[in-house]
């Protein structure tokens, strides 16, 4: 893969960082929590950098280390999501509720 | 088309499923639907991932990936709504750890890395560690698993020292490749995640899991420049910068600068500040308050962390309905930093089945207490505590309360007579239009659910 070096690392950085602030910006306060509930389910992302990590991982040493963060980054994203969704499920607006 | 290129392709589309999941998750209207396209985005990544080529060790992988995600599928399921803010804390941790352990690969690993991305590598190593061991040390924390706040002295030299040195060394494994040398500096900035959150207590705890958040976000966009690896980079910066706003608007919220948080302890002048308050506590029982609730006008409920502990919602909620049903309007009002998470109280009365637009930021509801017949506080107890208007010795002077005092009547439903999570007295108790109802919230609310039937 093409590296993401020098200027052109820097441009993504900036640009990732301004759609982050942005999409945040204008959240009422009710979805806060589910938010950073979201946000942290999305670091979960992190999975897919330690299944390369292990999968190039020499000796018993990086193998062990690798092992143990895919395991966390699993973690991470599983219980990030299911804990998301379970809090969203219950956002209804008294229309909903009623119909239900 | 090459392997290299589809999976480049599943990164992209999974990048822009998590922002427009992350944008979607901003409004209540399409928020349950952000997270499932998150979720797309994340199996997708996922699934690439394993024909990236040169790879080995893929029983281990797929072993880690069905255990992690076996255990934490359990145990999200299984906690209760009341917990969410050590859980999001926990997993959060379970990120950090693993952009740390990420680092600690390629570092161990050595060689072919040019110094700047070395850099990136030992710089998210560091943040990975310290959200790692401090979302730990918050989450024992709020479990109850530790003291809330432990200080001993010269505890920020201390702090500072270990912040130093694991700079320092980290500044040095950028150029010398040396495996004592890593094992130390990871050692360190465990250590200062530790530290750094063990004097952090009570009311600032939301703030501090945001922070560990952001930070974990920052840890794995910097790894994701060490690998080359685009999803990392956009998600990881992404919550990175979120994070760090939502951070900010908490700590806004409590008017306290993140410094504050970090480096003054919350409620340290709290028994000087707390001599001067006048008046007593005037008790009531429920059928009384039954009754006045009963026949007013207008009822404004705040709810508090007491309300979350006593699992009440429920009863709350069906208190409020019963009101309803007599012709009393109902409100719900929520300070921001209610319980120990922004939107932490929105939660569990949506898992009531409140309705989010009975539901009402503090700047939406304040001017409206003069004009409410009561306001009900149930377990909360600093976001109402008129000493913030009023006190400029008090701790929270300053902070945006709820004007709950300027109700014609309070009623505060609270468990016993002892100060509140942060050791503040709260003058509102005191007030000469305050009733005092003992006990567990859930126990009253049944009670106050009895009386209001019977009339």
């Amino acid at each position: 893969m093409e590296g993401f070096t020098g200027i052109t690392a820097l441009y993504i950085f900036m640009l990732a960082a301004f759609t982050g602030y942005e999409v945040i910006s204008r959240v009422p306060v009710i979805l806060h929590t589910p938010l950073m509930s979201g946000s942290n389910f999305v670091h979960g992302i992190v999975l897919v950098g330690a299944m390369v990590a292990l999968g190039q991982a020499e000796g018993a040493l990086q193998v062990t280390i690798g092992f143990f963060g895919v395991l966390l980054a699993a973690m991470n994203a599983v219980g990030g999501y299911v804990v998301t969704e379970r809090m969203l499920e219950m956002f209804k607006s008294s229309k909903e509720a009623r119909g239900a | 088309m090459s392997g290299m290129a589809l999976i480049e392709a599943s990164y992209f589309l999974a990048a822009v499923l998590f922002i427009l999941g992350l944008k979607r998750m901003s409004s209540p209207v399409t928020a349950r639907g952000g997270i499932v396209w998150a979720g797309a985005g994340m199996v997708l990544a996922t699934l690439a991932t394993f024909f990236w080529p040169g790879m080995s060790n893929y029983g281990l992988m797929v072993v880690a990936i069905a255990a992690g995600g076996a255990v934490a599928w359990w145990t999200g399921k299984r906690v209760a709504m009341t917990d969410m803010p050590q859980m999001i804390a926990l997993y959060n941790g379970m990120g950090g750890g693993a952009a740390a352990a990420i680092a600690a690969v390629e570092l161990f690993r050595g060689g072919e890395h040019p110094t700047s991305v070395v850099t990136l590598a030992v710089a998210g190593a560091l943040i990975g560690t310290v959200a790692f061991s401090g979302s730990l040390v918050a989450f024992a924390k709020l479990q109850g698993l530790m003291k809330r706040s432990v200080r001993f002295p010269m505890q920020q030299a201390l702090n500072l020292g270990v912040l130093a040195l694991a700079l320092l060394l980290g500044a040095t494994a950028i150029f010398v490749h040396s495996t004592p040398l890593l094992v130390t500096f990871f050692l360190l900035a465990l250590a200062f995640g530790v530290l750094m959150t063990l004097p952090i207590g009570g009311a600032d705890m939301p703030v501090v899991i945001s922070l560990y958040n952001a930070l974990t976000g920052l840890a794995v966009g910097f790894e994701g420049f060490v690998l080359n690896n685009a999803a990392m980079i956009i998600a990881g910066t992404v919550v990175g910068a979120s994070g760090t706003l939502l951070t900010q608007l908490m700590a806004k919220a409590m008017n306290r600068p993140l410094t504050n948080v970090l480096f003054s302890g919350f409620g340290e002048t709290a028994a000087e500040a707390a001599g001067g308050v006048q008046g007593s506590l005037k008790p009531i029982d429920a059928t009384d308050a039954g009754i006045m609730l009963a026949y007013a006008g207008k009822v404004i409920i705040v709810p508090g962390y007491g309300m979350a502990v006593a699992q009440a919602q429920h009863k709350i909620w069906e208190l409020a309905q019963l009101l309803e049903q007599r012709g009393v309007e109902v409100k719900f009002a929520i300070h921001p930093v209610a319980g120990r998470m922004p939107g932490h109280m929105n939660v569990l009365l949506a898992e009531a089945g409140v309705p989010y637009d009975k539901i009402f930021d503090l700047e939406e509801i304040n001017a409206e207490f003069p004009t409410a017949d009561v306001a009900l506080v149930i377990g909360a107890n600093d976001v109402v505590n008129p000493d913030a208007r009023n006190n400029p010795d008090s701790p929270i002077y300053g902070m945006p309360i709820l004007d709950v005092d300027k109700a014609r009547n309070v009623i505060v439903i609270k468990r016993g007579q002892g100060r509140g999570f942060s050791g503040i007295e709260n003058a509102l108790f005191y007030a000469d239009n305050t009733r005092m109802l003992y006990g567990d919230a859930q126990d009253v609310a049944t009670k106050l659910i009895q009386a209001v039937k019977e009339l």
